[in-house]
């Protein structure tokens, strides 16, 4: 575990000093920076006229829908990758068992299809 | 555990590693605005230094004093993160590319997954800024990004599911030293070209860039940011074409092989001629519709993807 944990330490050490690097500018834009807010500046940018209304507003539902079709096949992809880095050693039973399984993501997908779940017009 | 001066060594490194990444985004934003003015029959920057080769530290120096005006209704706290997991996720990918046998800050047998991941978290950045902001065009744009990083995201590690399966690999090492003799791309053309269009996406650069196209969202999520934010911004987009170009270069093209140059030369060679697709693309092709973007990834690239997985496991199974 230990080891597996100092494998990563290089990554964080690179991260600490690239987050010393961005303080540094960020902090250098605060000094040097201008900043002179006033009311027509800090409004919320509608090329030129003030907003009808809140922008937290109702969006499409379909935006749900690919987000939804996103996580099945994501799931497909984290079961596939070991199966992928062990398809060297692994038995016929292996990958039969893994063809039945895309076969049955494979039917929901061409399900979702033709429901019309990927139309977007 | 590890030593003090093993320590040292990697500070150093990364500082080398951070400082050449922050000079080849900044040259590769220079190079990009110089071709695309050739490519559109115009100069380009052409002002500071020789070629205008300095404009991109002018660029730097000019966002540093400007001003960043939060808007009033925006959440503070999310819209200063925003900009920050929009680029710190996208280098700590770089901390395990290879860019020649043995260097690389960090050496991971999961190396693939590792920059995977990363690329996916700059999502969170995207809708963070655009819901952070409370402006209209940032809402609409957070909500397209979402919905194009996910579903380009989902074939994305369909397209290099072969690679992994020829190498039985994750290590980017590992899958370079395989291609000695031959690149993954000869023997994996439709994972490589997927890879490739998944990678555009995931880097939100055109033409899948209608998160922030300015002909109908004006800056879409990054409408409300100015100064270091959005270079911030800036910084995490051309870097992440850098991660892709190195990704594809690691999986498809060999990475670090190559005749009579050293390695790191020709992963720099390689890296670089895929940014320069990337910018070509930029220069030709329009921005497809939303509906075409969204059914293209769902309805050709991922049944294509399956296709070719399922291609490449009948071949390897068949041969073996």
């Amino acid at each position: 575990m230990e080891n597996l944990l100092s494998e990563y330490l290089p990554i964080l050490i690179f991260l600490g000093v690239a987050v010393g690097f961005g303080l540094i500018l960020l902090l250098s834009a605060l000094v040097v920076a201008v900043r002179r807010p006033d009311p027509e500046k800090v409004s919320a940018y509608e090329c030129g006229f003030n907003a009808f209304d809140d922008a937290r507003m109702k969006f499409d539902v379909r935006f749900y829908l690919v987000a939804i079709l996103f996580i099945i096949f994501d799931l497909e992809v984290a079961f596939l990758f070991p199966w992928a880095v062990a398809f060297g050693e692994i038995s016929m039973t292996a990958f039969w068992s893994m063809m039945i399984f895309l076969f049955v993501l494979t039917a929901g997908f061409a399900y979702e299809w033709k429901k019309g779940a990927m139309e977007w017009e | 555990m590890m030593t003090a001066l093993a320590v040292v060594v990697i500070l150093i490194l990364s500082a080398m590693l951070l400082g050449g990444l922050m000079a080849a985004a900044g040259v590769f934003t220079w190079a990009e605005r110089r071709l695309l003015g050739f490519m559109q029959e115009r100069l380009g920057p052409n002002r500071v230094g020789p070629f205008g080769f300095a404009q991109w530290i002018a660029d730097t120096v000019k966002l540093i004093t400007k001003e960043d005006a939060p808007p009033e209704g925006a959440d503070r706290p999310a819209y200063f993160l925003a900009p920050v997991l929009a680029a710190l996720p996208i280098l700590a990918g770089f901390g395990v590319v290879m860019f020649a046998p043995g260097w690389a800050i960090a050496e991971l047998d999961m190396g693939v997954m590792f920059v995977m991941g990363m690329l996916a978290l700059t999502v969170y950045a995207l809708v963070l800024g655009a819901w952070a902001s409370r402006n209209r065009y940032a809402t609409l744009g957070g909500l397209r990004a979402a919905a194009q990083l996910l579903a380009y995201e989902s074939f994305l590690g369909l397209s290099l599911m072969g690679v992994v399966m020829l190498t039985g690999s994750f290590a980017l090492g590992d899958i370079v030293a395989a291609q000695e003799d031959r690149w993954f791309v000869l023997v994996q053309p439709l994972g490589c070209v997927l890879f490739l269009i998944a990678g555009v996406a995931a880097a939100h650069r055109l033409p899948f860039d209608l998160q922030e196209s300015e002909q109908d969202l004006v800056a879409g999520f990054m409408t409300e940011y100015s100064g270091m934010n959005f270079a911030l911004f800036f910084l995490g987009e051309y870097l992440a074409v850098l991660l892709v170009a190195a990704l594809a270069t690691t999986l498809f093209f060999g990475g670090w092989h190559g005749p009579v140059l050293p390695g790191a030369v020709w992963f720099g060679i390689k890296v670089g001629i895929i940014a320069f697709v990337f910018v070509w693309l930029r220069a030709t092709l329009p921005r497809p519709r939303y509906d075409q973007l969204i059914g293209f990834a769902w309805k050709v690239a991922l049944p294509l993807a399956l296709l070719n997985l399922l291609a490449t496991g009948w071949i390897v199974v068949g041969g073996a």
